[in-house]
C-alpha cells in the first residue's frame, strides 16, 4: 500500500516509534497527506565519508530517488551526522520540488538533558522534518523568523520557528499543489 | 534587491561541489547559475549581470585569483568569494587585494555563509539605494546643466527660469568661469526656442572689423578677402538665441551698431543696403562692472540699459564653497567617462583643501585642478599632493633658461599666467599689460587652447 509521504529510518540505531509516530501526525496536518511509516533494512553504502567520519546527504537522496513506491515522496530520517562538501554539517536536505528529503537527528539532541527535554528534541526533528519535506513541494525558504520553512543554520534558529507554515507559505503551498506540482 | 533578482554564479570544476552549493542557495530563493571553469564563469560575466560569484581557487585552466581579477574587470561591483580547502595567508592576502569580498576556507560552517550572502544582498542593496538617492538629489540640484545647492544660485536658477520663457534681453554677470555661456544655454534649452540655432560669440577675441563682419555678415567684395556673401551670427540665430559674450570689450562704434540692431531689430550685412529682419534673443555676458563703465563713459549707457533688461549676476565659488563637494563628485563622474579613469573620490584632505581655496578661475579652475588629479593620481583616490594647488597659489621662481628664445619665453610665461588665473583672459591680460585682442591673438599664435573652450559642463 502506498502513501502520499513514505517516512524510512535509515538510522544506525533501532527507530523510535514514538518519534516517527508524531511525525507523521505532523505532516498529515501540515500538509493534508496520507503519510506511512516504512520499516526497510537496507541501507546506503557509498554516503559514508570516511575522511569526514560524516554521510553525505546528497548521496542518500540519490539513493532514496527511484526507491519511492509510485509518485510517493521519501522522507528518510537518519541519527547518523549529514554533510554537503562545502559545508561543515547540515540538519537535513531536500530536492527542491522533488521527490526526497533527508533529515539527521544528530545535532538535534545537542544541549538536551534529561526526560523533560525529549519533547523539544522530537518538536526540533518534527520542524526539521516538515521543513525539509517542504522543499520538495516547492516552498523555499521563508523570512519570517517562526515559520518552519525559515532557514535554521544553528539550533537557536530551529528552536525558534513553529512546526507549521505561516500564512504566506501555506498560500503557496496551496498554489503549488493547485497546478499539480505534486505527486497526489 | 529581493533575493529572486540577487544572480548568484558557482564557479568550481567539482560537480558535486556545483550542485550542493547552488542547490543549498537555491532554497533561499536566489537566482542560481553554475560554471564548471573560469571561462565559462567569464563567459557568463560578459553575457549577464551577476550579483555574486562565488569563486573555487583551484580550478585547472585559469584558477580562482584570475577569475576574480578577470571579472572585477568585466563587472565592478560584483561580490567575488573565493572559496579553498587549502587555504594559505599568501592567496588569502592576494584575493584581497584583488578585490575578493571574502574568502573562506572549505568546508565552511552554514551560519558563516548564511549570513555573508545576507550581508552581501544587504550591502548591495544599499549601494543601489545610495545611487538612486544621489540621483533624485542631483536632479533637485539641477538646471539644466547647471549644479548648485546654494540658495543664490537657486533664486538665480529661479530667475533664469522666468526669463527663458519671455524674450527678453538678458545682462549675465559674473566672474570668468562662473558659468555664463553654460547659463546662457541653459536659458536657450528653457526657452520656447529651443529648437532652433544657440549661437555664441566672443566678442573679446576679434578685432572691430571682424567681429562687425562676423556678427552681421557681408556682402561679396565688401572688403580685400570678401570674395563671396557670407551670413553673420544674427542670421545664423534667427529664430534662436545669440549669446555675445564679453559684450563689456567691444568698440564704441560696434557698441552703436549694436544699439541700433536692438531698437529697430534690424541690420546691414557689411558692404550690403537691404535690411534683415532681426528674429534672435539677446543674451548678453561680461565679467566687467558694466554699470560703472557706463556711468564713467567707457560704455554706451543707452546700450547698456537696452542689455540690462534681465540681469542675471552668477556669484563666485568662493561665494558658494558649499558646492565644491557637489561639483567634485560630478566632475569625477564626467571625468571619468570622458578620460576613462576609475578615480573613485577625492580624499578627505584633498577635499578640504579644495574647499581652503579661492577659486579666482571659478568652477571652470575646480575641473581643471581635478582633471590634473585624476591625470596624477597613483591609485583611486585624489590626493592632496596630486591637485597642485599649492603651485598654482604660490608660484615658484623658475630659473632662467638662456638657450630659449623670445618667443618660446613669451609663450611659456602665456601659458603660465593663464594656468595661474584658471584661464581668466581679462586676468592674464591685466597682469601681461596688454589689451584682451592682443592676448587672443597670442594665444592663437601659440596654440594655447583657452581653458573655457573645452569646458562645457556643469558649474
Amino acid at each position: 500500500m502506498t502513501a502520499d509521504v513514505h517516512i524510512w529510518w535509515l538510522g544506525a540505531d533501532a527507530p523510535d516509534v514514538g518519534l516517527l509516530d508524531a511525525l507523521r501526525s505532523a505532516i498529515h496536518a501540515v500538509f493534508g497527506v496520507s503519510v506511512r511509516i516504512d520499516h526497510r533494512p537496507d541501507r546506503p553504502t557509498d554516503a559514508f565519508d570516511p575522511r569526514r567520519g560524516q554521510h553525505s546527504s546528497t548521496q542518500i537522496l540519490k539513493w532514496l530517488v527511484g526507491r519511492s513506491p509510485g509518485s510517493s515522496r521519501m522522507l528518510a530520517v537518519t541519527d547518523v551526522d549529514l554533510f554537503i562538501p562545502v559545508l561543515t554539517f547540515v540538519f537535513g536536505e531536500a530536492q527542491l520540488g522533488g521527490d526526497a528529503a533527508v533529515v539527521s537527528t544528530a545535532r538535534l539532541a545537542t544541549g538536551l538533558d534529561g526526560a523533560p527535554s525529549r519533547a523539544l528534541f522530537d518538536s526540533r526533528v518534527v520542524k526539521e522534518c516538515v521543513h525539509e519535506l517542504g522543499h520538495t513541494y516547492g516552498l523555499i525558504h521563508c523570512d519570517s523568523g517562526v515559520c518552519v520553512m525559515s532557514r535554521s543554520v544553528n539550533l537557536i534558529d530551529v528552536d525558534a520557528k513553529h512546526p507549521a507554515l505561516c500564512a504566506d507559505c501555506e498560500a503557496r503551498y496551496r498554489a503549488l499543489h493547485r497546478k499539480g506540482n505534486h505527486h497526489e | 534587491m529581493s533575493k529572486e533578482r540577487t544572480r548568484v554564479l558557482v564557479v568550481d570544476d567539482e560537480e558535486i561541489v556545483r550542485e550542493s552549493l547552488s542547490g543549498w542557495l537555491a532554497k533561499d530563493g536566489y537566482t542560481l547559475d553554475t560554471a564548471p571553469d573560469g571561462p565559462t564563469a567569464i563567459d557568463k560575466l560578459k553575457r549577464e549581470r551577476w550579483s555574486i560569484l562565488l569563486v573555487d581557487l583551484k580550478m585547472p585552466g585559469m584558477d580562482g585569483l584570475q577569475v576574480l581579477e578577470t571579472a572585477k574587470t568585466i563587472q565592478p561591483d560584483v561580490a567575488v568569494v573565493i572559496m579553498t580547502a587549502y587555504a594559505t595567508v599568501e592567496t588569502a592576502v592576494e584575493a584581497m587585494k584583488l578585490g575578493a569580498y571574502d574568502y573562506l576556507v572549505k568546508p565552511f560552517d552554514p551560519e558563516e555563509l548564511s549570513l555573508m550572502m545576507v550581508k552581501i544582498v544587504a550591502q548591495q542593496q544599499l549601494v543601489r539605494e545610495n545611487v538612486l538617492l544621489r540621483k533624485v538629489l542631483k536632479r533637485d540640484f539641477h538646471f539644466r546643466d547647471m549644479l548648485s545647492k546654494s540658495p543664490v544660485m537657486h533664486r538665480m536658477f529661479d530667475l533664469a527660469r522666468s526669463a527663458a520663457r519671455s524674450q527678453s534681453t538678458v545682462l549675465i554677470l559674473g566672474e570668468s568661469g562662473t558659468g555664463k555661456e553654460l547659463l546662457a544655454r541653459a536659458i536657450h534649452a528653457e526657452s520656447p526656442r529651443q529648437s532652433a540655432p544657440f549661437v555664441a560669440v566672443s566678442c573679446a577675441s576679434l578685432t572691430e572689423t571682424l567681429l562687425e563682419s562676423e556678427l552681421f555678415g557681408h556682402e561679396k567684395g565688401s572688403f580685400t578677402g570678401a570674395v563671396s556673401r557670407r551670413k553673420g551670427k544674427f542670421e545664423s540665430a534667427q529664430g534662436g538665441t545669440l549669446f555675445l559674450d564679453e559684450i563689456g570689450d567691444i568698440s564704441s562704434k560696434l557698441q552703436l551698431d549694436l544699439l541700433r540692431v536692438l531698437e529697430e531689430r534690424k541690420f546691414f550685412r557689411v558692404g550690403g543696403s537691404e535690411a534683415v529682419e532681426v528674429d534672435a534673443r539677446i543674451i548678453a555676458a561680461t565679467n566687467r562692472d558694466l554699470r560703472k563703465a557706463a556711468e564713467t563713459g567707457q560704455f554706451r549707457d543707452d546700450l547698456y540699459y537696452r542689455l540690462n533688461v534681465i540681469p542675471i549676476t552668477l556669484p563666485p565659488l568662493r561665494e558658494r564653497l558649499e558646492d565644491v563637494p557637489l561639483l567634485v563628485e560630478h566632475f569625477l563622474e564626467t571625468l571619468n567617462l570622458e578620460m576613462s579613469h576609475r578615480i573613485e573620490e577625492v580624499s578627505a584632505d584633498a577635499l578640504a583643501a579644495l574647499m581652503r581655496y579661492d577659486w579666482p578661475g571659478n568652477v571652470r579652475e575646480l575641473r581643471n585642478v581635478l582633471e590634473r588629479g585624476m591625470v596624477v593620481a597613483k591609485g583611486a583616490l585624489i590626493m592632496p599632493e596630486d591637485l597642485g594647488l599649492d603651485a598654482v597659489t604660490t608660484p615658484r621662481q623658475a630659473p632662467i633658461d638662456v638657450t630659449l628664445s623670445l618667443d618660446e619665453v613669451e609663450h611659456r610665461h602665456i601659458a603660465a599666467v593663464l594656468q595661474h588665473g584658471g584661464g581668466n583672459v581679462t586676468h592674464a591680460a591685466r597682469i601681461l599689460g596688454i589689451d584682451r585682442v592682443t592676448l587672443y591673438n597670442k594665444i592663437r599664435k601659440y596654440g594655447l587652447r583657452r581653458v573655457e573652450e573645452h569646458n562645457g559642463d556643469a558649474t
